[in-house]
């Protein structure tokens, strides 16, 4: 039977092979797999970190989180290549918290360099870099990384398993292993092996030389494969976080500060604690749980718990809060990360024979409102072990979250990791787990799951920020010869790392400006700045991060400046595009002519177009909308993307969808506002998302021109970025009204 | 207190007081966890299940006040023996997140047993309470044509 120590050593000899292979980067501290937490057990016997070989099939570890978006088939389909097993024999789990399933992808994510240079490198550039993921064990799944992160490392487990699997029945036969083929999760020679019956041997046995299979030969890695969550999804069986199931278990909520950060001076729980089925109120220090027999009873209870809060340390309410955002054009930038020509020098010549354009932007403070609202169950043990099943986006910081608030060691923390009912950025924080495991402490013995009412998921969110940008912009001669961008905004990503980790990187906030420094337009003189606004609102990743500030603010005014310059605005930005990246340019002709633009302009419609390179992956949207007696409609909507390598291309067109009605979502209808310092919308109602009848039709074209081969853009984010400015410009098309703040529904009539 | 409820064709002891929203006996009282909670005020249609083969927001509707035969997700079919319209979501690939597609299936279980061959503008008056971030409208709109197209072929 295999032994944690075989497994180790096997491990990192199945990396150790890329090397050689020169799939994988350079130094030698790097290509070591740390420790394999799998311990076999009588239901399957691991091979590797990532593939379990079990009775009638195999059973991936996904090393990433699946919220929706996809990637637990996607990875299970890369072992799945090399393994030979065929695809019904294929389950798919997450994995414990491990230093084994670290991020490689998040190395795409480490430059201050524009994405669209960064993706023509190749991948070796970034050696040095590539040791951060592991070093830091960022077990993270976000930045549209999954598949990125996966693409080599998933591929090398199921050819590791492959091999050894091959020795395993070389030894029992008394030949070669490269006499023996394998297929149909079977290994085949003179005699024929199911996996199972040499799972045990093959654990013990270093393969010799693993090589990957050639892309020519691939049968699920680029085809739209059946997703392995599906069935359990469409029969109610799937079992997210909110469905763990104990015996005996208790039901609680949770009922924190309204003013973020605040105190809680002092709570009276008197008529909570009359309530029949109410066990327990705990306090937590800046707020209270309320543990009952439902969770219905909680929340009814947590309400009437009479509470007096502290104040927060922000500006009372959104008006406060932009006049602070807006004195960061006050201060020095943050960031220049592109200066290209002299920006300054061009404005200055003023209008002369062309013109100079300025126009100020707003955009508000968004949630991310996923269906299944927070939660998460915890089971104290007598020997003060804890059990925590969480959905969550970072299992390591998780964990450590979870030892750190109970005083107990990591080790002592077993963490599950369900399935989320959506994420979209907003399950990094390991709040839920930290505060379910501090309620269970107060009933050891008896498991408790906290269900977060929606009111306290909206009010107690890691918010997008509001921002506010000023552009300048210069046309002569019907092209546009400066651009000038200022973003002001508190930074997302040191407001979020600083209560994550407990510190903010130094050096420039990418997170800032990116989607307007990084975009693949030449300009001759194109200068992007970033000013960090001092706000302490709680903020967090929310899905594409900058790129949905900026995308908005530059593509917006690049159909300004189009406008101005008597252009056609999709015209207008190819000419800007074509010499500077190639596939960014194509990804604009073809949603140019699948949507038929020319043609689209008629009585009573609008169009919109807009462009964003992000995550790798240049995604360009064109929106129609349509007056109607009922108010304007948003009627057909097509994308064209650029991944790269296109690993499952049904997924892709789901996550291209989704991600746009994410975005136009948003735009048509979000905002996050304060009163009192207090967040003012509460459930769906104040804070709503498309519904069927408002959502447009669409087209989806995915091409594979960007990068080399190799190239993977994401693809979970990209499509965000560019839905609020398509759907702004096609107002403007549609009206002659120019949107210059979001949420759109404030300024023009929705059919909804 | 003891309500008893025929649910997915069988009767069923709950003991919880009647108030208590039908969402959270079934979840929390059954372990029928299929059904969601996504809003608790009716905004969301997460929580939706067959009452005498009717939409309703489970949510809102107290055990003391079923008055009929209560179908919900598990009640519809199982992994293995899907209903015509989970396989019609199966073939579309219609989920993401797949948390709303439990009530998203029992609404648009309700549309087809009431109009068979519905339109577009059909599906968009039954389906408009209920909400899916992950925007896979298009989808559940496929399925559903397919599913009735499905239910009528036989």
């Amino acid at each position: 039977m295999a032994h944690w120590k075989t497994i180790t050593r096997r491990s990192f000899l199945v990396l150790g092979a890329a090397v050689a292979g020169g799939a994988a980067f350079a130094a030698y501290k790097i290509t070591e797999v740390p420790a394999n937490p799998l311990v076999p057990g009588p239901d399957g016997v691991p091979l590797n970190p990532w593939v379990i070989i079990n009775g009638d099939g195999v059973t991936v570890i996904a090393p990433r989180a699946e919220m929706g978006q996809g990637i637990s088939t996607t990875l299970a389909a890369l072992v799945a290549e090399e393994l030979d097993v065929d695809w019904e024999q294929v389950r798919v789990l997450h994995g414990p918290p491990a230093q084994a399933y670290f991020n490689a992808g998040f190395v795409d994510r480490m430059s201050n360099e524009p994405d669209f240079i960064v993706s023509q490198r190749p991948k070796a550039h970034n050696a040095i870099l590539a040791a951060v993921p592991k070093i830091f064990s960022l077990q993270v799944t976000g930045g549209s990384t999954g598949a990125i992160g996966g693409f080599v490392q998933m591929r090398l487990a199921g050819a590791g398993a492959r091999e050894a699997l091959k020795a395993a029945a070389a030894r029992r036969l008394g030949v070669a292993p490269e006499t023996l083929r394998t297929e149909g999760g079977m290994v085949i020679g003179a005699q024929s092996f199911t996996y199972a019956e040499l799972a045990a041997e093959a654990a013990d046995l270093v393969p010799r030389d693993v090589a990957l299979r050639d892309p020519s030969t691939w049968r699920y890695v680029g085809k739209a494969m059946p997703r392995l969550d599906m069935v359990a999804k469409s029969t109610g069986t799937e079992s997210f976080g909110i469905d763990t199931w104990l015996p005996g278990m208790k039901f609680a909520t949770v009922r924190m500060n309204p003013r973020r950060g605040g105190a809680m001076l002092g709570f009276d729980a008197s008529a909570a604690l009359a309530m029949p089925g109410v066990a327990q109120v705990v306090g937590l220090g800046t707020g209270i749980a309320v543990i009952a027999d439902t969770t219905w009873t909680a929340m009814q209870a947590a309400a009437v718990v009479e509470i007096d809060w502290g104040p927060a340390d922000y500006p009372a309410d959104t008006a406060g809060m932009l006049v602070k955002i807006e004195a960061a054009f006050a201060t020095a930038p943050d960031s220049r990360l592109r200066d290209d020509g002299d920006v300054e020098a061009e404005l200055a010549r003023g209008a002369g024979s062309g013109a100079v354009i300025e126009a100020e932007y707003r955009i508000p403070f968004l949630a991310h409102a996923a269906m299944e609202p927070l939660n998460a169950t915890a089971w104290v043990k007598p020997d003060g072990s804890v059990e925590v099943w969480c959905g969550n986006q970072a299992p390591i910081m998780t964990r450590d979250a979870i030892a750190g608030a109970l005083r107990i060691g990591a080790e002592k923390v077993t963490l599950h990791t369900p399935v989320m009912g959506g994420g979209f950025g907003g399950r990094t924080d390991p709040v839920p787990a930290v505060l379910a495991a501090r309620v269970a402490a107060a009933m050891p013995g008896t498991p408790v799951k906290v269900t977060w009412s929606r009111e306290e998921d909206m009010t107690q969110d890691y918010y997008r920020p509001a921002a506010i940008a000023r552009m300048s912009g210069r046309i002569e001669a019907g092209r546009a010869t400066a651009l000038w961008g200022r973003t002001a905004a508190p930074s997302a990503t040191r407001n979020a790392l600083a209560r994550l980790v407990g510190f903010a990187p130094p050096g420039a906030d990418r997170g800032t400006v990116e989607g307007g420094f990084d975009q693949p337009y030449g300009l001759p003189n194109y200068r992007y700045d970033g000013h960090i606004a001092d706000l302490t609102v709680p903020l967090g990743f929310w899905r594409s991060v900058g790129n949905s500030m900026n995308a908005f603010f530059l593509e917006s005014f690049i159909d300004e400046l189009a406008h101005a310059a008597g252009a056609d605005p999709l015209a207008f930005r190819l000419d800007l595009m074509r010499d500077t990246h190639a596939p960014s340019a194509k990804v604009l002709e073809t949603v140019r002519d699948m949507s038929g633009w020319d043609r689209l302009r008629r009585p009573g419609f609008g169009r919109g177009v807009a462009f964003c390179y992000s995550f790798g992956t240049p995604v360009a949207e064109v929106l129609e909308v349509q007056e109607t007696e009922a108010g304007i409609r948003l009627t057909r909507a097509w994308i064209a993307c650029d991944p790269g390598l296109a690993m499952d291309p049904g997924i892709i067109e789901a996550q291209m969808t989704g991600a746009m009605v994410y975005g136009l979502s948003a735009a048509v209808q979000g905002a996050i506002t304060f009163r009192d310092q207090q967040v003012v919308e509460q459930n769906f109602p104040d804070y709503d998302g498309l519904r069927m009848h408002s959502t447009p039709a669409f087209e989806v074209a995915i091409l594979q021109n960007n990068g080399g081969f190799g190239h993977i853009g994401g693809v979970g984010e990209p499509g965000t970025p560019p839905a609020a400015p398509a759907l702004a410009n096609a107002l403007y098309d549609l009206t002659g009204i120019r949107a210059r703040e979001l949420p759109l529904n404030r300024q023009f009539g929705f059919a909804l | 207190m003891t309500v008893t409820l025929k649910i997915n064709g069988k009767p069923t002891q709950v003991d919880l007081p009647g108030e208590v929203p039908l969402l959270w006996a079934l979840r929390d009282g059954l372990g029928l966890t299929g059904t969601k909670f996504g809003c608790g005020v009716a905004a969301c249609g997460a929580c939706t299940v067959l009452v005498d083969g009717e939409a309703v927001r489970s949510c809102q509707l107290a055990i003391g006040d079923v008055a009929g035969e209560i179908t919900t997700i598990e009640g519809l079919g199982q992994p293995g023996n899907l209903a015509p319209i989970q396989a019609a979501w199966v073939r579309h690939q219609v989920a993401q997140c797949g948390y709303c597609q439990s009530g998203q299936i029992m609404q648009a279980a309700a549309l087809l047993a009431a109009n068979p061959d519905p339109s577009d503008e059909d599906i968009d008056a039954a389906m408009q309470g209920n909400l899916c971030r992950c925007g896979t409208y298009p989808r559940i709109r496929a399925a559903i044509h397919e599913a009735a197209a499905m239910m009528k072929a036989g």
